[in-house]
């Protein structure tokens, strides 16, 4: 089974990365572009059952991927 | 001149620390005192040791998140009872990431605003509190800065306890924030003072010829040191 | 490895006679970058056609990058002994001896090409292979410098390319803890299409600990070590040895991309087996990875060896015995190792977490035999291969001598009144100033040694302290420069004024040239006037090593620095290494505090604004313009004034005047203070004093005037007069020159508007 956790910045917390490349496309002429916002997303391959692993996953993404003082995330199953 | 005692402060090291030899350069240099290496691996922290330094750097690469993986390495289970006995931490820069990481000290540290690593000399405002830091210090003063993720974070409730609780000790002066840590937070400390975690470096602050300008960092080392003996 | 029941030989030849037929030859070695010629030498030397995978091997070796051919013949002239040198020229990093058993070790190497194409990666990789480069010596690096040239600041790549190489070089120094300290940059049209990126390490050893990269002993076993191999950088040494062209976009598949957490374990654990003497030989990869380290390795120490490829850690699927050969994944070394020691040498590996494989032996024989997937894909004489590498004495073609005009400096000096002094200044500033920007991103502290880095604006200082008993203040000195327009004007002058400016900047801080490192970077060496220049400054360079006695220790050659047919500018790249006694008497280039200042110059002033950041702003074309060339016993007699003068307490700050000329230097010396001047200099020749080029003359703060030991050895000055220039005050009123009034705040917000782009 396979899932992705996609991790990003709570929504009151600067992302200065983000706005670093925003700027940089509105400045090459896409002003089009209103707002970016960097994530990292990890794609996590596991054995175990599907109610066994969502559990699994959500701990590793609460306990490790993600640092819950700043940062979110989601947790979503592939294929 | 505080005498010399056998390694009573430790020193954590982590594959990336590259802050451990100017911790160790700084105490031989300035007390002649060794500090006793102790390594991520390792499972047990002695008995006879008093202080622990997290030194700066980049430990395991600043992968996942600036001290990340490293608060999740064996040595640090011993941390909390080494805590609870009494013991007294200094985190600098890295090791203070470590500190949040590991949930030692409340809040996080972040890219700094400017999306760009830092290194000059920050210019400090010492708080009136808990740690002895805080008595003994002077109000002002300068300590060099490194990094690139030195935006301290925290909610709401959490920087109100810190206020409350007169636990951030050391604030960038008005102005001169250099990475937009929230509230111009550079270091807090916990509610007892014993752990103090600080993105300045004072073991660079120690030569009136070499490292960053100052000599200010002697004073921070120094009263670590005088808690810890 | 299973020996093969037919002849090894027989089983190449029977592979290799595939090659001709099934790719057509023309288009193999247009995709090698070999000439026909060359492939017949492959073939004499080889006695039959090379399979695929020696035919990688040659092209890399054979390369411009590794072989050096079209500079070989030239470099060979340069001074390369002396008596503070224990290793030069052609050993992974040049040894120079410092005081007691402690030497340092030093190179400086080119990323120009790969950091064209992906400037982030191109930058940081650069500084890994050079750092390997010093530590595989066994010496622990404490200092790095990079040399930048870019395009115009307003040409479209500019921007982008200025910032990723910056913040690759800072991610990639600052992670591994190696403070970076100095350096140079400057933009100029002739960079467009081409940037440079010359990185320089610097790192300390005892004389009887240095190591080599040699393989030797037969049924020693050969370490791979470091980082799993994929596929990056496959034919890396072969794209550096080619010029661009507009269509180039899909070169980006050959960057290698690096990782510094890797380094730094490689670094420590390299340290550590060297120091506990379990290595006999050790080598980076680098360029052309592991076929260039083998065959290197094998021809230093005299010994073949017998590789298997299917031992390499990896980290991609399929790869064939060719990429295997000429990848370029980063964060790996060879090391061969006596086999009692295995069990040791793995627990270090081990313990610093790096991947780690017996990939070989040491034979008797005098090929180099690797094997892969059971078949022979390599049977190669180490030694042909590189004695028999070619060497070519390409044509030349030199520029016509000037002759001095009279019109080029009264054009400029007319220009410049047209501007006034204080918006010409503010020209100055805006194109050549603050360039904080820069090295705030790199940690300069790290360490503990650091006495004077880049916002010192001049030489940097390392104090090693710790490392020499008897000498508890002795510290290094690094500068690094090069005279990219007076090359351009004339290739020797100009090699001989890159190397003394290195040499001033070092003198300036009181301290002493000991020995250089060079990285050559020129244009098409198929073009004469290319290769006319590149044999011109290394003549320049030459003569002026010898005047200085600061012999060559190593170095570096990048060629093909050429785009659509333009090539840059001539810029042979010095990096310098100095020493100095009491690192508390360095002199800095920054005054804090009330002071007088003096302008020590040659009795017979020599302005020269060819080369001068006024020539270039007034757009005036030098070719009518005449430069000097060096008169050396006059300039060792001011730098011995300087240094001898160091020792006194009230000699606060000197400055060499450089390109920007003698008001920006003064400028700069005290424009983050809180400070104001007030100087004075001929009004008759005003705008020669104050905006060109003054070669050999340097600025000096002095506190005390009537200061004895300079009046002593004010009287020893027979080329040289030391004047008053003026003075600085804290005040807040106007900088003054001539009585002219120049706004500080404005001058300052202008200086700070140079960067970022």
């Amino acid at each position: 089974m396979k899932y992705e956790v996609l991790v990003q910045l709570k929504e009151e917390v600067l992302d200065p990365e983000g706005r670093a490349i925003e700027h940089n496309l509105q400045s090459l002429g896409f002003k089009e572009i209103k707002a970016i916002k960097v994530s990292k997303r990890y794609i996590i391959e596991v054995n175990d059952s599907k109610e066994e692993s969502e559990q699994l996953l959500e701990k590793i993404s609460k306990k490790f991927l993600s640092n819950p003082t700043s940062q979110t995330y989601t947790l979503n199953r592939l294929n | 001149m505080i005498r010399s005692q056998k390694d009573p402060i430790a020193l954590m090291n982590f594959p990336g620390s590259n802050c451990s030899y100017d911790c160790h350069f700084a105490f031989k240099n300035l007390w002649n005192i060794k500090l006793q290496d102790v390594f991520s691996c390792d499972r047990v922290l002695a008995g006879d040791i008093r202080g622990l330094i997290i030194p700066g750097g980049f430990s395991y690469g600043d992968y996942l998140r600036g001290g990340a993986l490293a608060s999740w390495a064996p040595i640090i289970n011993e941390l909390q009872g080494f805590i609870k006995k009494g013991g007294k931490v200094l985190g600098i820069c890295n090791g203070f990431q470590i500190l949040l990481e590991g949930k030692f000290l409340p809040g996080a540290l972040l890219k700094n605003t400017s999306n760009r690593f830092i290194c000059e000399d920050s210019f400090l405002e010492v708080s009136t509190g808990p740690s002895l830091y805080q008595r003994l210090l002077e109000t002002k003063i300068s300590l060099p800065i490194a990094h690139g993720e030195g935006r301290f974070f925290i909610d709401k409730d959490g920087l109100k306890n810190l206020e409350d609780n007169n636990q951030i000790v050391f604030r960038y002066q008005e102005e001169k924030n250099p990475n937009g840590s929230i509230s111009n937070i550079a270091g807090i400390c916990s509610k007892d003072g014993h752990i103090l975690g600080m993105m300045p470096h004072p073991e660079r602050a120690i030569s009136p010829f070499s490292g960053g300008s100052g000599t200010a960092g002697k004073q921070v080392l120094e009263t670590f040191l005088s808690m810890c003996l | 490895m299973q020996e093969q029941e037919m002849s090894d030989q027989n089983k190449a030849v029977v592979r290799a006679k595939g090659i001709e037929e099934s790719y057509g030859l023309k288009k193999l070695l247009t995709r090698h970058k070999l000439t026909e010629e060359e492939y017949g030498k492959i073939k004499e030397n080889l006695g039959r056609s090379p399979s695929f995978s020696e035919l990688g091997v040659y092209s890399a070796l054979w390369s411009e990058h590794c072989s050096y051919k079209s500079s070989k013949n030239h470099l060979s002239r340069f001074p390369t002994t002396g008596e503070h040198v224990v290793m030069g020229p052609g050993e992974n990093a040049g040894v120079v001896h410092l005081k007691e058993d402690l030497c340092c070790v030093f190179k400086m190497e080119s990323h120009n090409h790969p950091s064209f194409i992906e400037p982030y990666q191109g930058a940081a990789t650069g500084v890994g292979g050079i750092l390997r480069d010093v530590f595989c010596m066994g010496a622990r690096p404490i200092a790095l410098l990079n040399c930048l040239r870019f395009g115009s600041k307003t040409h479209p790549k500019s921007s982008w390319l200025f910032q990723e190489v910056i913040k690759g070089i800072g991610d990639y120094g600052n992670c591994v803890g190696i403070p970076t300290v100095g350096g140079n940059v400057s933009f100029d049209d002739c960079y467009n299409g081409n940037i440079l990126v010359n990185a320089m390490a610097v790192g300390l050893i005892r004389k009887n600990r240095i190591f080599t990269g040699k393989a030797s002993g037969e049924g020693n076993l050969i370490y791979y070590l470091g980082s799993a191999t994929g596929r990056d950088g496959v034919h890396g040494a072969t794209m550096a040895s080619d010029s661009f062209s507009s269509e180039d976009e899909e070169e980006r598949g050959a960057i290698q991309v690096g990782d510094p957490f890797s380094e730094k374990l490689l670094l420590e654990a390299t340290l550590e087996v060297l120091e506990k003497n379990l290595v006999t030989g050790i080598q980076d990869m680098g360029a052309a990875g592991l076929t260039s380290s083998l065959f290197e390795m094998a021809e230093r120490g005299g010994s073949g060896l017998n590789v298997n490829l299917d031992k390499i850690p990896v980290r991609a699927e399929n790869l064939s015995a060719y990429e295997l050969l000429l990848s370029e994944s980063q964060e790996r070394m060879v090391m061969v190792v006596e086999p009692q020691k295995k069990k040791a040498v793995e627990e270090i590996f081990r313990k610093w977490d790096l991947a780690y494989a017996v990939i070989g032996q040491v034979t008797k024989s005098e090929k180099i035999k690797m094997y892969h997937k059971g078949k022979l894909e390599v049977d190669v004489s180490f030694k042909d291969i590189i004695k028999d590498a070619p060497r070519y004495n390409r044509p030349m073609k030199f520029k016509k001598k000037k002759i001095k005009s009279n019109s080029f400096e009264k054009n400029i000096i007319e220009k410049i009144r047209e501007f006034g002094i204080k918006n010409f200044i503010w020209k100055i500033l805006q194109s050549k100033a603050d360039k904080s920007f820069i090295y705030k991103q790199y940690d300069r502290h790290i360490g503990s040694k650091t006495v004077l880095s880049s916002d010192n604006k001049g030489a940097a200082v390392m104090w090693l302290g710790d490392e020499v008993k008897n000498h508890p203040f002795l510290g290094l000195v690094l500068s690094s420069s090069t005279m990219e327009r007076v090359c351009y004007y004339d290739a020797q002058i100009g090699g001989e004024h890159s190397v003394w400016k290195a040499a001033r900047m070092i003198s300036a801080c009181g301290g002493k040239p000991l020995a250089i490192t060079d990285c050559l970077n020129f244009g098409n060496p198929e073009d004469p006037y290319v290769m006319g220049d590149f044999s011109q400054a290394v003549d320049g360079i030459s003569q002026a090593c010898k005047d200085l006695n600061t012999p060559v220790v190593s170095g570096n050659v990048s060629l093909y620095n050429e785009t659509d047919g333009v090539s840059i500018h001539p810029s042979p790249m010095i990096g310098m290494v100095g020493i100095i006694d009491d690192v508390r008497q360095a002199k800095p280039c920054v005054v804090k505090e009330e002071c007088f200042l003096y302008l020590l110059s040659p009795k017979d002033k020599i302005f020269s604004f060819v080369g001068s950041e006024a020539q270039t702003l007034c757009q005036i074309n030098q070719e009518l313009g005449l430069i000097e060339p060096i008169r050396a016993d006059k300039e060792l007699q001011a730098m011995k004034f300087i240094r001898d003068f160091s020792t006194s307490e009230s000699f606060l700050a000197c400055s060499d005047i450089g390109a920007s000329g003698l008001l920006s230097t003064v400028i700069q010396m005290l424009i983050e203070q809180d400070l104001s001047f007030d100087i004075e200099v001929p009004e008759n020749e005003k705008e020669q004093y104050l905006f060109s080029y003054m070669p050999g003359s340097y600025i000096l703060a002095l506190k005390n005037k009537n200061d004895i030991l300079l009046q002593k050895l004010r009287q020893n000055l027979t080329h040289y007069e030391l004047k008053n220039l003026g003075e600085i005050r804290k005040s807040v009123l106007d900088y003054r020159v001539n009585h002219e009034s120049i706004p500080k705040q404005e001058t300052l917000t202008t200086y700070r508007s140079s960067l970022p782009l």
